[in-house]
């Protein structure tokens, strides 16, 4: 069963008729209790940084989801909510949950030719081995549609790469804490194929990747 | 960086899918729910769903539809056809759609395409146009003109201007749509295309005239489009999508192959 957290920040639907595709139960929630009895959980998202972290805040879900990853539960983030498991995001210089270390930027692109959102299928290059990431090959696409993205303070969470002018950080994960920028939820059955890891994922990094970085 | 964008074009009345040559004589050619799901397990980045008879009062029909295509495609679609307020963007975004598309009701009142704007964002926002050749003219200096009403109605409007105007009032993607090419499968108006994507900051996606592999290369390439949009060239069964993007890979165009 996964337990998807609904702040009013986005399309919930969309993940729920993705873990139905897959044959996972799901249950949205809204309120600390209900969350407290999760046992994976989904953080997803869309719109502003500002507007989320307040919803977070008022409903008491923003210390409920910090027990949580305390706990070791595990936890998918999706799009924004990608973003604010970081320290902040430069969205309305908002303070964020701080789950891993660094902060959420906006694009600044020279090259006028590229837009912002950053919005259709782009390729997202694996650079640390990770259970939900399993299976990605080189040159596999996922869709995305955001205009700021995650920039974790240390490499050693940085699990995934896109290039857009720049390359930015798409996948990023701390113990029991994983994000992802795109939406695996529209990117068709290999996005499908991160939703159905994440399902039997126990929480745990593997030892190699930890040795990769030099811990 | 990101891919072109393979869209395929499916044009449905009352639930049922029809394809329309020169917007006139539809024909009907099966369940689109089917269809869209055949599409997307076939590579189709993304899928357009236009209801051809929207202006009639089926509008549950049409949630119902979206509701049940949202359920099958697990990539992003968007809706179009008689949308005509904030209210009926919002419904068809919340049943699934990450898009909505809108033409006439916003030449008609221009002030739409904002207000939708600010209600679903501008990356749910397409303006959709459809385009005639013309002579050209002082009032239409590009000699494209925008006809409405499904390409009945000459509005005196200058196909440029208009998409300026579009993407100047939050339009956050504009397709272009040629009445003379569509369904005649000899290709893009790529004059047209390119000229529009020349000139907005916003993707453009190419519409009406694919007939074989080389236009769509070509709506990239020449056009300069982000997207192309196809519809006879899959549906009646001469190319698979997983064989429009071989080829478009094959020469050169980035695109999305596995999946």
């Amino acid at each position: 069963m996964i337990t998807i957290v609904d702040y009013g920040a986005g399309n919930i639907r969309s993940v729920q008729r993705a873990c139905a595709e897959i044959g996972i139960q799901s249950v949205v929630v809204s309120t600390p209790a209900d969350l407290q009895n999760a046992e994976r959980i989904i953080f997803p998202g869309v719109g502003a940084a500002p507007t989320a972290m307040e919803t977070l805040g008022r409903t008491g879900l923003s210390a409920s989801l910090k027990r949580s990853f305390e706990l070791g539960i595990p936890i998918l983030g999706i799009c924004l909510g990608a973003q604010i498991v970081l320290d902040s995001s430069e969205e309305g210089d908002t303070p964020c949950l701080r789950l891993i270390p660094g902060s959420a930027v906006r694009f600044k692109l020279r090259d006028k030719l590229l837009k912002i959102p950053h919005m259709g299928w782009n390729t997202v290059k694996v650079i640390q081995p990770h259970p939900l990431l399993e299976g990605i090959e080189q040159e596999d696409e996922f869709y995305f549609v955001h205009s700021y993205y995650p920039q974790p303070a240390n490499r050693e969470n940085i699990y995934a790469v896109s290039d857009y002018g720049i390359e930015f950080c798409s996948a990023l994960g701390y113990r029991n804490l994983f994000a992802v920028q795109f939406h695996p939820e529209k990117s068709g059955r290999l996005g499908l194929q991160i939703l159905e890891h994440f399902a039997k994922w126990g929480g745990n990094v593997p030892a190699e990747s930890a040795e990769n970085r030099g811990q | 960086m990101l891919s072109k964008r393979l869209i395929v074009c499916l044009d449905v009345r009352e639930g049922k899918l029809a394809k329309s040559i020169k917007f006139v004589n539809t024909k009907d050619i099966g369940d689109p729910v089917e269809k869209a799901r055949q599409y997307y397990e076939d590579g189709v980045d993304e899928l357009v769903f236009y209801d051809i008879a929207a202006s009639k009062n089926n509008r549950e029909i049409m949630l119902n539809f979206v509701e049940a295509v949202a359920s099958q495609i697990f990539i992003p679609f968007s809706v179009g056809g008689g949308i005509r307020s904030v209210e009926d963007a919002t419904k068809l975004r919340l049943a699934g759609a990450e898009k909505v598309n809108i033409n006439t009701a916003a030449v008609k009142r221009k002030e739409l395409i904002s207000e939708i704007a600010r209600a679903i964002g501008s990356q749910s926002t397409v303006l959709s146009m459809d385009v005639r050749r013309t002579q050209e003219t002082r009032g239409i200096p590009s000699g494209y003109e925008i006809v409405i009403n499904d390409g009945t109605t000459p509005t005196g409007i200058d196909a440029l201007e208009w998409a300026k105007s579009g993407e100047t009032l939050g339009a956050g993607e504009l397709v272009v749509n040629s009445i003379d090419a569509d369904g005649t499968k000899e290709g893009y108006e790529l004059k047209l295309t390119r000229m529009i994507a020349d000139h907005v900051g916003i993707p453009v996606i190419a519409s009406g005239g694919a007939g074989k592999p080389e236009h769509v290369y070509e709506a990239f390439t020449i056009g300069h489009a982000d997207g192309a949009l196809v519809a006879s060239i899959v549906h009646y069964g001469n190319y698979t999508c997983r064989q429009l993007k071989e080829y478009l890979y094959n020469r050169g165009v980035k695109v999305r192959t596995r999946f």
